[in-house]
């Protein structure tokens, strides 16, 4: 795109049938992105409305119990949304304070050689499949937590939120560190002038300017704890139980269901075209498009508030 | 460092080094403990893998006995995957980002479009596979679990990721290299197809090959899309079931055996990470071969 200053030397009413024609060929393929959310608001909307019409969407929001397979069906989505919460809360424990010091520490301490060296190492933690996390987390991280906590089955959402927790840790180190990156040095100078450590400067300084930076990656890194999917179908199990806030240590100790390991549940099991447990898929596909998007959108926000500040 | 406390009050309270030499060590350690974590599963990993993952292991069918069981046939789906995922990814999502940075003005649109692109880059890959599976399963009837519906379904799900990442390629390209073009008389297309794009190409093919890095590796979609759990033979055509790394390490991982716990899988997983590192390579060969160029 040319900015104002360079003069714009493109040919005007020069173009011919064949430049009209590849501009068309290019915009079909940008307004391909657009035709894929269509696609999938119209593919979840037309059998979530198949399904609520034979299942009210009263009952399936206030529903304690999820059963969809075996009988008596039941399609109560509030245990996959605790079980959801329960995982993405976990999560947050590691990720945010994790993610915000580790952006702290490459755009205030870090040496470039430093961070030329970690950001890559950090940035792997995003590239590694999610179906090998999970392996992970069963295999190698509850038996480490059987150690400390004897109780703790063979699936739990501490393990999956443990292993969630560490995967999203690059998507709130990199987006706060760019936030941090745009605060301009003249405010780093000037409270250095007046005498201040770095550990000043990066509490009272830095984190406060770039706040709307890091308030965007954490609504970001939630919004992929929520539809992280592989890790905790494998690692927290396939049990849809609603989350006993009495009973504090049980909740993280045992084996629960999230939205998405639903989903996988239904979509691995043989559930024809016509049933009613197939279009309960779309249902609460439909429910967790919802939520992520939401916040996707949110998050996007937020963050262009950071961008506009300093310009 | 020297460690020692000043009295002297400041604007910000009370300087101390002794809370800025810890609060460095702290935010060094949350850095590594992510890293230090990865590194050491990854070790144990590799470790397990020893002894399970030979040439056997490569050329043969899964097999209910751990010691006969292999990956060939989830190594050569997920191969053939990618490159079908290439061959769709690659010109859309070129024909896209050139549209959005060469093309489009900026009005209503083009930003609508742009944060539409963004969006769906976040869009969980769980409801890309509904999407799969209610478009091209249930409405185009391509078939239950086949190679074409997998191409297609995780192709849509990568394609923000290659828009975005060729946009910055395109984007890099000097305007005085446009502005050059135009003033020898060329057109919009000669000015793309002689200028911007020799000059981006490199940027553009280093972002796609990592998002196939990450195809490689999703799960999730071909789960919905009904790929089916065990495949015994290489898929045949375009229209034929298959089997891919990670819906064989999925499967296993399911199985109480701890030869398949402690071994078969870590070979898989080992084998995945080893075939995703390697396409991560070639993206970062070129990207250094690159940068070697343009700095001469």
């Amino acid at each position: 795109m040319s900015d104002a200053t360079t003069p714009d030397l493109t040919r005007k009413g020069g173009q011919n049938t064949r430049e009209l024609a590849y501009r068309i060929g290019f915009f079909t393929c940008a307004l391909l992105s657009v035709l894929t959310t269509l696609a999938i608001v119209l593919t979840l909307l037309g059998d979530a409305a198949t399904f609520f019409s034979e299942v009210s969407p009263v009952e399936f929001l206030t529903g304690t119990t999820w059963s969809p397979a075996n009988d008596p069906v039941n399609f109560g989505v509030l245990p996959l949304i605790t079980g959801t919460l329960v995982i993405t809360f976990g999560a947050a424990v590691i990720a945010l304070p994790v993610g915000l010091l580790t952006a702290i520490y490459l755009s205030e301490y870090a040496s470039d050689r430093a961070r030329s060296a970690l950001k890559p190492a950090i940035e792997v933690l995003a590239g590694v499949p999610t179906v090998v996390y999970g392996y992970f987390a069963l295999v190698y991280i509850t038996p480490a937590l059987s150690v400390v906590f004897p109780t703790i089955s063979t699936f739990n959402a501490l393990s999956a939120s443990i292993i969630v927790g560490i995967m999203i840790i690059p998507m709130v180190s990199s987006i706060s560190e760019d936030a941090m990156s745009a605060v301009p040095d003249s405010l780093r100078e000037a409270s250095y002038g007046l005498g201040a450590t770095r550990f000043t400067v990066s509490t009272s300084v830095v984190v406060p300017a770039s706040v709307s930076g890091i308030a965007s990656s954490y609504i970001l890194a939630l919004s992929r704890a929520i539809g992280e999917t592989m890790a905790v179908t494998i690692a927290a199990g396939n049990t849809p139980r609603l989350v006993d806030l009495t009973d504090p240590a049980g909740i993280f100790l045992n084996s629960i269901q999230t939205m998405t390991a639903a989903m996988v549940q239904l979509g691995a099991s043989d559930v024809t075209g016509q049933s009613i447990a197939y279009r309960s898929l779309f249902a609460v596909g439909l429910a967790l498009f919802v939520i992520t998007f939401a916040m996707n959108l949110i998050s996007e926000w937020v963050a262009s508030r950071y961008r506009e500040v300093y310009r | 460092m020297a460690v020692e406390t000043e009295s002297e009050g400041t604007a910000f309270g009370e300087v101390s080094r002794w809370k800025d030499v810890v609060f460095e060590y702290v935010t060094l350690a949350a850095t590594l403990l992510g890293i230090v974590t990865l590194g050491v599963l990854l070790a144990y990993v590799t470790v397990d893998a020893v002894g399970w993952l030979d040439l056997q292991f490569l050329t043969s069918p899964p097999h209910p006995l751990p010691e006969e069981a292999g990956l060939f046939p989830a190594l050569v789906g997920s191969i053939l995957l990618m490159v079908l995922i290439a061959l769709i990814t690659f010109p859309l999502g070129v024909g896209a980002a050139i549209y959005l940075e060469e093309y489009a003005s900026d009005n209503a649109l083009t930003r609508f479009i742009q944060l539409n692109i963004a969006n769906l880059a976040g869009v969980p890959s769980v409801v890309y596979g509904l999407l799969g599976l209610g478009l091209f399963v249930q409405l185009v009837n391509f078939g239950y679990g086949t190679l074409l519906v997998a191409g297609f379904t995780v192709s849509l799900l990568i394609l923000p990721i290659v828009i975005i990442s060729a946009q910055e390629a395109i984007r890099s390209v000097p305007d005085s290299l446009r502005q050059a073009s135009y003033g020898m008389g060329a057109t919009k297309r000669q000015t793309i197809r002689n200028v911007v794009l020799p000059r981006s190409l490199p940027g553009i093919m280093t972002g796609t090959i990592l998002a196939l890095g990450r195809a490689i590796g999703e799960t999730a979609p071909l789960i919905m899309i009904g790929v089916p759990t065990t495949v015994f033979g290489v898929p045949t055509g375009l229209f034929a079931k298959f089997s891919a790394m990670p819906m064989q390490i999925y499967t296993w991982s399911s199985y109480p055996d701890t030869a398949f716990q402690y071994g078969v899988v870590s070979a898989g997983v080992v084998t995945l990470l080893v075939v995703l590192l390697s396409v991560n390579s070639i993206a970062i060969l070129i990207r250094n071969k690159y940068q070697t160029e343009n700095s001469t």
